[in-house]
C-alpha cells in the first residue's frame, strides 16, 4: 500500500488546483447559473487540453492511462471550486460506460470526441425517482429495418442539457440490456432540462420511435448491465471525491469564519461548544478521505460483489458525512449560512446532492448487506 | 391528571376542521400544502375569514380580541390549520408584537394597531437583528436621537423576515449610548413607508426570498410610537422571545409535514431503513407535542428555560421531516422546484422540472428549515439558556 500520490498525480492536483483558484471565482460561478448553458465551454476546451477528460482512460484508447485516483483528484478539486461543468457525467461516467463496453473502431469513434472535449455525452438511464440507481428499465429497443427504435423515458439524467450524446439504456428482443449512442437532437428525442440543487444541470428524456443505426448499439446486445454497473460506481465514487473536497473547503471557511466573527465581545472560536462541534466535523472529514481511498480500492477489485459493497460502503458513509459537516457549516454561520450570497450554503448543497444522488444511503446500505450474501470475507475486501 | 383527551374537546376538533374544510379556498390551500412563503394576499384574505369569526388570535385576552378557549382547544385548532395548509398568519404581528403591545403598550397604541392586526390590515416584521448583532443582540448599535417630538433614526437591521411587504416594523435602537448593552434600548414602531427606509432583499438557500436588510438614514418617527418607557426595551424584547420560543415548537406544522409525507411516501414508507426513520421522528414528534401541552397547560405559560427545550427539538424536527421528505422522494427531490405560482423565488428562478405537484416545495423546505436552528435564538444560545437557568451551570 501506497498512500501518497505519485509525481504526477500531486502534479496533476497542483493543475486543477490553481486552475480553480484562476479560473473560478464565486461571483462568476453564480453569474454562469443564470445563463441558458450553466457552464463555461471555454473551461470545457481547457480541461480537454490539458488531458483531465481522458484523465481515467486507457493510453490505448486515446486517454492518459490513469484511474479512478485520477478521476479522484480531479473531482475534489472541482467541488472546491463549486464547478457545475459536466465532468462527472461526461468525463467520467459516460467514458467509463463505453471504454468498458465498446471495442476497436467504435471506442475509437465514441471515445476520442469526449476526451477532445469536441462532445459532451450523459448517461441516461434511470427511470422513476427511486430507482435511478438500479432501475428495472423499461425503455425498449426493438431492431427496425437496419438498426434499432427506440421507445421510452429516461428522468434525472445528470449533465443531460449540455449533452449531444446520449448513452439510452434499452431492453432488447432477447431480454439482457443493451447501451445505445444516440444523438441529442435524434428525431423524437425530447429534452426537458431543470437545475438539480447544487445548480448543475439535469434532464428527462423521453424517446418516441427514435431510430438509430445499428452501430448505435454499443458492444454486444443485451450485454451492457456490467459495464453500466461499473460505469455507475465510478460515478459514485467521483461523486464522493466531490463530497471530499466540499467537505474539506466547508470545514476550512467555517474554521476561518469563527476566528474573525465577534458576538459577545470575542470571536466565536473562543466558546468549547464551537470548537467540540468543529472537531466533529473533522473527524467526520477525515474519515470521509480515508473512505474514499477504500471505495478507489473497492472499484479495482474483480470480484464484482467485492466492488459493490466497496463502493456502496462509501457511498453511504460519505453521504451522510458529508451532509453533517455542511449542514454543521451552515449552523455555525449563523444567518449568513442560508444565503444565496454566500459560498458556504453551496457547499451544503452540493453535499445534500452527493447524499441522495445514485442511490440514498439507505439503498447504498441495502446493497452494501445484500452484496456480502454467500461472500466469504477475504473476497470481499481488498486487504 | 388526565392525558386524554374529552368528548368536548373532541367535538370542538371536530367543529374546527368542518369550518376551516368549508372556508379555506382551495388555491390557497393548494398553496399553502408546498410550502413556499404564503403570499401577502393569502394571509390577509385568510386572517379576514378568521377574524369575522373572532378567531384570528385565538391565544389573545378576551378583551383585545382574543377568545376564551383552553391551551388544548388552541393547540387543536392550530392542529387543524395546518392539516388543512391555511396560510401561517403574520406571526411578527400576531404572536410578537400583538402582544407586547396589549401587555406594555398605551392607550392609543392598543386602540390603533391591534384591530388592523387582528383584520390583517397591517403586516409587521421584526427589526432585531443587525449585521454585528445576531446571538449578542444586546450590542445592536441602530440609534435613535430625540429632535423634538421625533426619533431620528439611522442604521441597519438584517435578516429582517417579510420586510418586503410589511407595514411597520417593531425594532430595538439604542436611545441611550452611554448605558450598558441591555439598557439603553427602546422598543420603537417604525412606519417602513417613512422617507428613509431602504429595503434590500436577501435571497436564501432555498431560492425563496423572505428575509432582507433595512436600512435607516434619518428616519423620523414620532415619539408617541415608543412602546412602554423609553430604555426599558430589553425586557419586552425578552417577553417577546419568550413567546417566540414557546410557539415554535411548530408541531401541529411537523405533524401536517408528516401526515403529507405519509401520503405519498407509498410503499417507500415500508421499506425497514426508511421506515425506522420516520418512525423515530414520530415517536420524537409526540413526546415534544407532549411537552407543548404541559407548557400550555403550565400557570403562567413557558419559562425561558422550557420555552428553550421546545424551540431546540422543534426546530431540529422542523428539519428532520422536510430531509425525510426529500428522501421520500428520491431523485424528484433533488431538483429545484421553483414556485409555480412565481411569488416566492429569486429574481432568476430556475426553470421548473416534471414531476408530480406533491413534490414541489420540498426541496425549498428543507433547504430554508437550516434556519430553524438558527433564527429566533440558534440551538447554541438555547443550549447556554438551559444549561445556565436550569442547571445553574
Ligand atoms: C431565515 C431567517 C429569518 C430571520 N428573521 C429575523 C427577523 O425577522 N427579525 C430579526 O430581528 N432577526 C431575524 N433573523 C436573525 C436571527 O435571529 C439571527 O440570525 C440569529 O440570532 C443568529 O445570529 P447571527 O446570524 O448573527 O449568527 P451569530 O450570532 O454570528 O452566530 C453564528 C454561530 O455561532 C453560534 N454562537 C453564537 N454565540 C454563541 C455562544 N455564546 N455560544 C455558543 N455558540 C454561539 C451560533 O449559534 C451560530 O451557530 C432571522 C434569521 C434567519 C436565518
Amino acid at each position: 500500500m501506497d498512500f501518497t500520490y505519485s509525481d504526477e498525480q500531486q502534479s496533476l492536483q497542483d493543475s486543477v488546483k490553481r486552475f480553480c483558484e484562476r479560473e473560478y471565482s464565486f461571483e462568476k460561478r453564480q453569474a454562469l447559473l443564470k445563463t441558458e448553458d450553466g457552464f463555461d465551454r471555454a473551461n470545457w476546451a481547457t480541461f480537454a487540453e490539458l488531458g483531465w477528460l481522458g484523465a481515467a482512460v486507457a493510453e490505448d484508447a486515446g486517454g492518459f492511462g490513469g484511474g479512478p485516483i485520477e478521476n479522484a483528484i480531479i473531482l475534489e478539486q472541482l467541488a472546491r471550486g463549486l464547478s457545475v461543468a459536466p465532468f462527472l457525467s461526461s468525463a467520467v461516467i459516460a467514458t467509463q460506460a463505453i471504454a468498458q463496453l465498446a471495442s476497436g473502431a467504435q471506442r475509437e469513434a465514441l471515445l476520442t470526441p469526449l476526451i477532445g472535449g469536441e462532445r459532451i455525452a450523459a448517461l441516461a438511464h434511470g427511470e422513476t425517482a427511486q430507482h435511478a440507481f438500479a432501475p428495472d428499465i423499461e425503455t425498449k429497443a426493438a431492431a427496425s429495418g437496419g438498426g434499432y427504435r427506440l421507445t421510452g423515458r429516461k428522468t434525472f439524467v445528470l449533465g443531460g442539457q449540455a449533452a449531444d450524446l446520449f448513452l439510452v439504456s434499452a431492453t432488447t428482443g432477447g431480454g439482457g440490456v443493451s447501451l445505445f449512442a444516440v444523438p441529442a437532437e435524434a428525431k423524437g428525442l425530447e429534452r426537458v432540462n431543470y437545475h438539480a440543487v447544487d445548480g448543475r444541470r439535469v434532464s428527462d428524456i423521453t424517446l418516441k420511435d427514435v431510430e438509430v443505426p445499428a452501430d448505435a448499439l454499443i458492444g454486444d446486445e443485451g450485454e451492457a448491465q456490467d459495464a453500466i454497473d461499473y460505469a455507475l460506481d465510478y460515478g459514485v465514487i467521483g461523486l464522493c471525491a466531490e463530497a471530499v473536497g466540499a467537505m474539506d473547503a466547508a470545514l476550512w471557511i467555517t474554521r476561518d469564519y469563527l476566528k474573525t466573527r465577534k458576538q459577545f465581545g470575542v470571536s466565536l472560536n473562543t466558546f468549547q461548544a464551537l470548537q467540540h462541534r468543529m472537531a466533529d466535523m473533522l473527524v467526520e472529514t477525515e474519515l470521509a478521505r480515508s473512505m474514499l481511498y477504500r471505495g478507489i480500492a473497492a472499484l479495482s477489485l474483480d470480484n464484482k460483489r467485492a466492488r459493490a459493497r466497496g463502493v456502496s460502503a462509501a457511498k453511504a458513509q460519505i453521504g451522510e458525512a458529508g451532509f453533517f459537516v455542511g449542514g454543521q457549516a451552515v449552523q455555525l454561520h449563523g444567518g449568513i449560512g442560508v444565503t444565496e450570497e454566500y459560498i458556504v450554503g453551496h457547499y451544503f448543497k452540493r453535499l445534500a446532492l452527493v447524499r441522495g444522488l445514485y442511490g440514498s444511503s439507505d439503498q447504498h446500505l441495502t446493497r452494501f448487506a445484500e452484496s456480502a450474501e454467500g461472500q466469504n470475507e477475504e473476497e470481499l475486501s481488498p486487504i | 391528571m388526565d392525558f386524554v383527551i374529552g368528548a368536548d374537546d373532541l367535538a370542538f376538533r371536530r367543529d374546527m376542521r368542518a369550518w376551516i374544510g368549508a372556508t379555506l379556498p382551495s388555491e390557497i390551500a393548494t398553496r399553502g400544502r408546498r410550502g413556499f412563503h404564503a403570499t401577502r394576499s393569502d394571509v390577509e384574505s385568510w386572517t379576514r375569514r378568521l377574524n369575522a369569526k373572532g378567531w384570528a388570535a385565538p391565544a389573545w385576552p378576551e378583551a383585545h380580541g382574543g377568545t376564551n378557549w383552553t391551551p388544548l382547544q388552541r393547540y387543536l385548532f392550530q392542529l387543524e390549520l395546518r392539516a388543512a395548509a391555511a396560510p401561517v398568519q403574520d406571526q411578527s404581528a400576531m404572536e410578537l408584537v400583538g402582544p407586547v403591545i396589549y401587555t406594555f403598550g398605551d392607550e392609543v397604541q392598543k386602540r390603533v394597531h391591534l384591530p388592523r392586526i387582528l383584520n390583517a390590515d397591517t403586516f409587521w416584521c421584526q427589526g432585531f437583528s443587525e449585521p454585528n448583532a445576531g446571538s449578542d443582540l444586546a450590542s445592536l448599535r441602530t440609534r435613535a436621537v430625540l429632535d423634538g417630538d421625533h426619533y431620528v433614526v439611522n442604521g441597519q437591521k438584517t435578516w429582517t423576515s417579510d420586510a418586503q411587504r410589511a407595514d411597520m416594523m417593531f425594532a430595538l435602537v439604542r436611545t441611550d449610548a452611554e448605558a450598558r448593552p441591555q439598557a439603553g434600548i427602546s422598543f420603537l414602531l417604525i412606519d417602513m413607508k417613512s422617507p428613509g427606509v431602504r429595503v434590500r432583499p436577501i435571497y436564501s438557500i432555498d431560492e425563496g426570498h423572505s428575509v432582507n436588510e433595512v436600512f435607516f438614514d434619518d428616519v423620523r418617527v414620532p415619539t408617541e410610537n415608543i412602546v412602554g418607557e423609553p430604555n426599558k426595551g430589553w425586557s419586552y424584547a425578552k417577553f417577546l422571545l419568550t413567546n417566540e420560543r414557546a410557539m415554535s415548537a411548530e408541531t401541529a406544522h411537523t405533524r401536517a409535514d408528516l401526515l403529507q409525507l405519509k401520503g405519498f411516501a407509498g410503499e417507500k414508507a415500508c421499506e425497514p431503513l426508511f421506515c425506522a426513520k420516520l418512525s423515530k421522528l414520530e415517536v420524537d414528534l409526540m413526546a415534544l407535542e407532549f411537552a407543548v401541552l404541559r407548557v400550555l397547560h403550565a400557570e403562567g405559560g413557558a419559562q425561558d428555560a422550557v420555552a428553550s427545550v421546545l424551540k431546540l427539538r422543534g426546530a431540529e424536527l422542523r428539519q428532520r421531516v422536510a430531509e425525510l421528505g426529500v428522501e421520500a422522494l428520491g431523485n424528484v427531490g433533488l431538483a429545484v422546484n421553483p414556485d409555480p405560482t412565481g411569488h416566492d423565488a429569486t429574481d432568476h428562478p430556475a426553470a421548473r422540472p416534471p414531476g408530480p405537484d406533491h413534490a414541489v416545495g420540498w426541496l425549498a423546505r428543507s433547504m430554508f428549515r437550516r434556519a430553524t436552528t438558527i433564527y429566533g435564538g440558534s440551538n447554541e444560545i438555547q443550549r447556554n439558556i438551559i444549561a445556565k437557568a436550569v442547571l445553574s451551570l
